[in-house]
């Protein structure tokens, strides 16, 4: 039940409207410095990216508006629909989609393509948040959490098929929803363990080791064999030093983490090795320092850093950066876009850029907490998680602290499904604050 | 948990995510302002320096005729990139080369890189290129690159000039101005006079994309091309190549001097070789070939080669005993043949007649009476303290120096002292009966042909010389300072002017040595000189200087394995002093049967 008050204009959040609309024009600056150059520069041609960006960016000041003007009851309703829709999309770009660097992930409308992956995450984010804003949904009981992991599953499932790793990555976000809804903080700390033991795993698993009566093999062997012996002396410490009432449950516990993890590394270690193409499992070991005997094997990273690295405090001005004109830089006007930033705008420009990001996260966040309802909170916080993603992905991707992962910057990069999904995300959001004072649950 | 509780955990996102932010912008922080690494890299891909390279100073000769010059020559560039099917047997034959030969070098451009060029043949000519230059536009892969080599326009003087070619790996890392394929003077006058030939390279920076194509030009940082200095040297290119067309064929040497300056008017080592010919790419070849030739071409004889002076020591000997006052020139000496053999019909000359006959025991007493000098009753002690006075004159005359340090690759020869021969023999156990044979210019004395061409000089000026050296100018700005140090000899001018009636004798009169080197309407003065090989035919030699009054020319000539001064080396003399003199040559006969002569 709403009554309305004042109209939507009066409660609208211009803070982030404004970052929004800053980080859109910003990209678009960059990505014309990306795709032409200053003596064939042609502002308005539809045919060039920066035109057709220019466009994207219109149609989505159009879209923004309309969305802003639909109550958002609409969006409550809907978000069933929606979310089916978009599965039944994801399942149909398996079939007939056309294939773009070995990846199933975009339908060719003749003029251009529609990613169905970059609408996956609003209504992925709005079928949590109606899921778990039910009255009946109690985040207690096992069958909801199965729920809304499938939630999140299913479409993360269907995009790894295509595959696009980097959007599965960003689905990996919502726990961070689930978090704050009420999963147990263990869940992160358990994930951290992980993320630690999995990147010993890599680091020891290119090393070598020669067994007595066996031979050379990978040093990850003795590392199994020390997991084993080490965590049982643990266990065993443990057991002695806890309270004689929860030995037990310690014993359990302990025995179970300890098996837990060396199935993980087990698991992951072949995985790597039988599973993963080279390509893939050299970019994965570029990441970790390890010496991968092909020079070409970072050759992004490596041209996306001497990008960055050039700009210097200032930058070489706009238009004049020789590695983002003449392409040293892979992808730069989409995954890259950052490192056109970088070297044309040297320190500033992009300490300014991860600036308003962080500001538009945290922005968000203040959002969430404000709400009365629970499904704008939950929604809020789905928006705060795919962008934090990205930007963890993104940014880290080139400036060498995560793989090489392709994923694009939100509102920045070039592409109009990527931007029309961020804007339909982010615009809902606005319209369900702009109601805050006139919802009662 | 209530929803009170859980609100805290945004603080943990909002916490994680200024965590992240704060690395993200410290890793920027580091390699945007901290590091230069990252700015470096880039800087390495996307800037190409080109230079551009100065033109080289040429030689010319001293009447400002062009000598040396440079000339283009095209060298090859694949880029491995940019190959698709290529045919390389087709390339093979178009370039002439073993097939195994060019897939080796294209294998090793591949290694280097894929997409930097790198030559895979180098010096085409002109002429070559043209031949090819069609053809090749079908290889896209293919492309050229001019490089200045250098042209010796009459081919003569290759041993003073010397080579100018492809640095090597030293060059590269004594001195930074060198890069790989750059070209530099080797040896000669080109390796001597670098720095003033080469000039100052330019620069120009160009941005270039991914695939190193030039994109963009910096022009602001251009730098323009400094040229090398021209140097005008003091040799007589006609001279020069007359005395070439004489010696060729024979083992030998001319050098020509202008006595009055010291400049170098001719510098000719036979067996010489087209200095052209160790240019263009094949080069290598050539130079084996000569490097195995018994006869030695690339061995400068004028400078190099050490021979004993025989009997034009006399003169040396004389000059200095008529100023040491043992004799005068009325002294007359017996010929006794018992001591020391001679030759010719003669008994007992005066000072004029022994130089004319070249009368031996006559030289040997006169050697006798500089060194035994009664200094000490011991008469070994004597010697000892005679020949150490004896040998401080004689080097006077430039004999056991390095004569002409100005021109690369001379050499001193050897004029004895008293410690060599106390090295020999022991001290005190050797005597002027020891060492008499160098009284008549042979035993342990080496010359060179330089330093008996210096000797004519020396008597040409009546008692002085100006260091030899084959410089004029560089750039326009005249002669290196030090270059013609003067040298004052400590024998009186008057006893020069004996010398001199003997050395004119010794063309103009009947029992002359060198009757063959006379030329009408010009008064040669010269000495013979027969250097005695043992077994072989002997050393053709001859020293002269002409005019007699208001010498032009002073010159060594001489003739390996050819037998008696007179015959073979004093004729030629006489040729290249008609040549310089009257810039003509009377004498056909007589240039003829030098010409046709094959020792």
């Amino acid at each position: 039940m709403t009554r309305r008050e004042s109209p939507i204009r009066h409660n609208i959040d211009w803070i982030t409207v404004s970052i929004v609309v800053v980080l859109m024009f910003f990209g678009w600056i960059n990505i014309l410095s990306a795709t032409s150059n200053i003596e064939l520069l042609d502002w308005l041609d539809w045919s060039g990216k920066g035109g057709k960006q220019l466009m994207w960016i219109t149609i989505c000041f159009v879209l923004g508006f309309l969305i802003i003007n639909i109550e958002s009851e609409f969006f409550i309703r809907t978000s069933i629909i929606q979310y089916i829709l978009t599965l039944l999309l994801l399942i149909a770009v398996l079939t007939i989609g056309k294939k773009i660097g070995g990846a199933r992930s975009w339908f060719d409308l003749g003029g251009f393509s529609l990613q169905p992956s970059e609408f996956a995450k609003p209504t992925t984010a709005l079928i949590l948040a109606w899921y778990l804003s039910r009255d009946a949904t109690k985040w207690r009981s096992i069958k909801v959490r199965l729920i809304s992991l499938l939630l999140i599953g299913i479409p993360a499932g269907l995009i790894l098929l295509q595959p696009d790793a980097g959007t599965v990555l960003v689905f990996a976000g919502f726990i961070f929803v689930l978090y704050r809804e009420g999963l147990s903080g263990n869940v992160l700390i358990i994930g951290f363990t992980g993320l630690l033991l999995s990147i010993a795993t890599i680091l020891i698993g290119v090393t070598s080791f020669h067994y007595p009566y066996f031979g050379v093999g990978s040093g990850i062997g003795l590392f199994w064999i020390l997991w084993l012996v080490v965590g049982t002396l643990v266990i065993y410490l443990l057991k002695e030093l806890s309270m004689p009432r929860r030995r037990k449950k310690v014993a359990v516990w302990s025995i179970i983490s300890l098996f837990a993890g060396l199935i993980m590394s087990v698991g992951l270690h072949t995985g790597m090795e039988k599973m993963l193409k080279p390509h893939q499992k050299e970019r994965i070991h570029v990441l970790f320092g390890i010496d991968v005997n092909n020079p070409d094997a970072d050759y992004n990273i490596r041209h996306a850093k001497a990008a960055i690295g050039s700009g210097g405090l200032t930058g070489k001005g706009w238009m004049h950066g020789p590695m983002t004109a003449y392409s040293f830089v892979p992808e730069q006007e989409t995954d890259f876009i950052f490192c056109t930033v970088g070297e044309e705008w040297g320190f500033l420009g992009s300490a300014f850029v991860i600036f308003l990001f962080t500001f538009l996260i945290l922005r968000i966040l203040i959002i969430a907490e404000r709400q009365r309802s629970k499904f704008t909170r939950i929604y809020a916080y789905g928006v705060a998680s795919i962008l934090f993603m990205h930007l963890l992905v993104n940014v880290g991707m080139v400036l060498g602290l995560a793989p090489v992962i392709g994923i694009p910057l939100p509102f920045f990069s070039y592409g109009g499904s990527s931007l029309i999904g961020f804007t339909f995300l982010i615009t809902v959001l606005i319209r369900l604050d702009g109601e805050r004072l006139s919802v009662l649950r | 948990m209530s929803n009170h509780h859980l609100k805290n955990r945004s603080l943990v996102f909002g916490g994680l995510i200024i965590v992240i932010s704060t690395i993200f912008i410290s890793r920027l922080a580091h390699i945007q302002l901290v590091s230069s690494y990252w700015s470096n890299y880039a800087g390495r891909l996307t800037e190409e320096r080109e230079t551009l390279d100065p033109m080289r100073g040429q030689f010319l000769d001293r009447n400002g005729k062009l000598l040396v010059a440079n000339i283009a020559s095209y060298d090859l560039l694949f880029t491995p990139r940019k190959s698709k099917n290529l045919d390389t047997f087709k390339l093979a034959n178009l370039l002439e080369l073993e097939l195994t030969e060019l897939v080796k070098r294209l294998d090793k451009a591949a290694a280097y890189s894929r997409y930097v060029p790198s030559v895979i043949e180098k010096q085409l000519s002109a002429i070559e290129f043209a031949r090819i230059s069609k053809q090749l536009m079908e290889y896209p892969e293919i492309k050229y690159k001019t490089q200045s080599i250098r042209s010796n326009l009459a081919g003569v003087a290759g041993h003073l000039i010397g080579e100018y070619r492809e640095v090597d790996r030293d060059d590269i890392q004594n001195d930074k101005f060198y890069h790989l394929g750059d070209y530099k003077g080797k040896s000669g006058l080109e390796a001597k006079y670098e720095k003033p030939l080469r000039g100052e390279p330019g620069a120009r920076y160009h941005i270039v994309d991914v695939r190193n194509n030039v994109r963009n030009t910096l022009y602001e940082l251009d730098t323009m091309p400094n040229p090398g200095k021209d140097i005008t040297l003091t040799i007589d290119v006609a001279l020069q190549a007359y005395a070439e067309k004489l010696l060729n064929g024979k083992r030998g040497s001319v050098v020509a001097i202008e006595p009055e300056t010291g400049e170098v008017l001719a510098l000719v080592s036979s067996p010489f070789y087209d200095a052209n010919s160790l240019t263009g790419k094949r080069r290598g070849l050539v130079y084996d070939s000569l490097k195995k030739h018994n006869w030695k071409p690339l061995y400068n004889r004028a400078l190099r080669g050490t021979y004993r002076p025989g009997s034009i020591f006399k003169i040396v000997q004389g000059l200095v005993a008529l100023d040491e006052g043992v004799i005068s020139t009325n002294t007359i000496i017996n010929c006794d043949r018992s001591i020391i053999g001679c030759h010719g019909p003669h008994s007992a000359d005066d000072f004029t007649q022994a130089i004319t006959h070249s009368c031996n025991p006559y030289f040997y007493e006169v050697m006798r009476r500089v060194v035994q000098r009664g200094r000490d009753e011991n008469p070994l002690v004597d010697a000892s303290m005679g020949l150490e006075a004896w040998n401080k004159r004689i080097k006077e005359f430039g004999f056991g120096t390095k004569l002409g340090g100005h021109i690369p690759g001379t050499r001193a020869g050897a004029i004895p002292n008293s410690p060599y021969y106390d090295n020999i023999y022991g001290k005190n156990h050797w005597g002027f009966r020891t060492i008499f044979s160098i009284s008549i210019g042979e035993g342990e004395l080496l010359t060179t042909p330089l330093q008996m061409a210096n000797l004519a000089a020396i008597i040409a000026n009546r008692g002085y010389f100006r260091e030899p050296h084959p410089i004029r100018d560089i750039g326009g700005r005249g002669k290196p300072l030090g270059l013609d140090s003067m040298h004052e000899m400590s024998v009186d001018v008057k006893y020069f002017e004996s010398v001199i009636d003997a050395m004119q004798n010794v063309i103009e009169d009947v029992h002359g040595t060198a009757s063959r080197a006379k030329v009408d309407g010009i008064t040669i003065c010269g000495k013979t000189g027969t250097v005695q090989n043992g077994a072989f035919e002997d050393h053709s030699v001859f020293m002269a200087f002409a005019p007699r009054e208001n010498p032009q020319i002073a010159l060594s000539v001489y003739v390996e394995y050819a037998g008696a001064g007179g015959s073979w080396a004093a004729p030629i003399a006489g040729l290249l002093i008609e040549k310089y003199l009257t810039d003509s040559v009377k004498y056909t006969a007589r240039e003829n049967r030098i010409i046709e002569f094959q020792p």
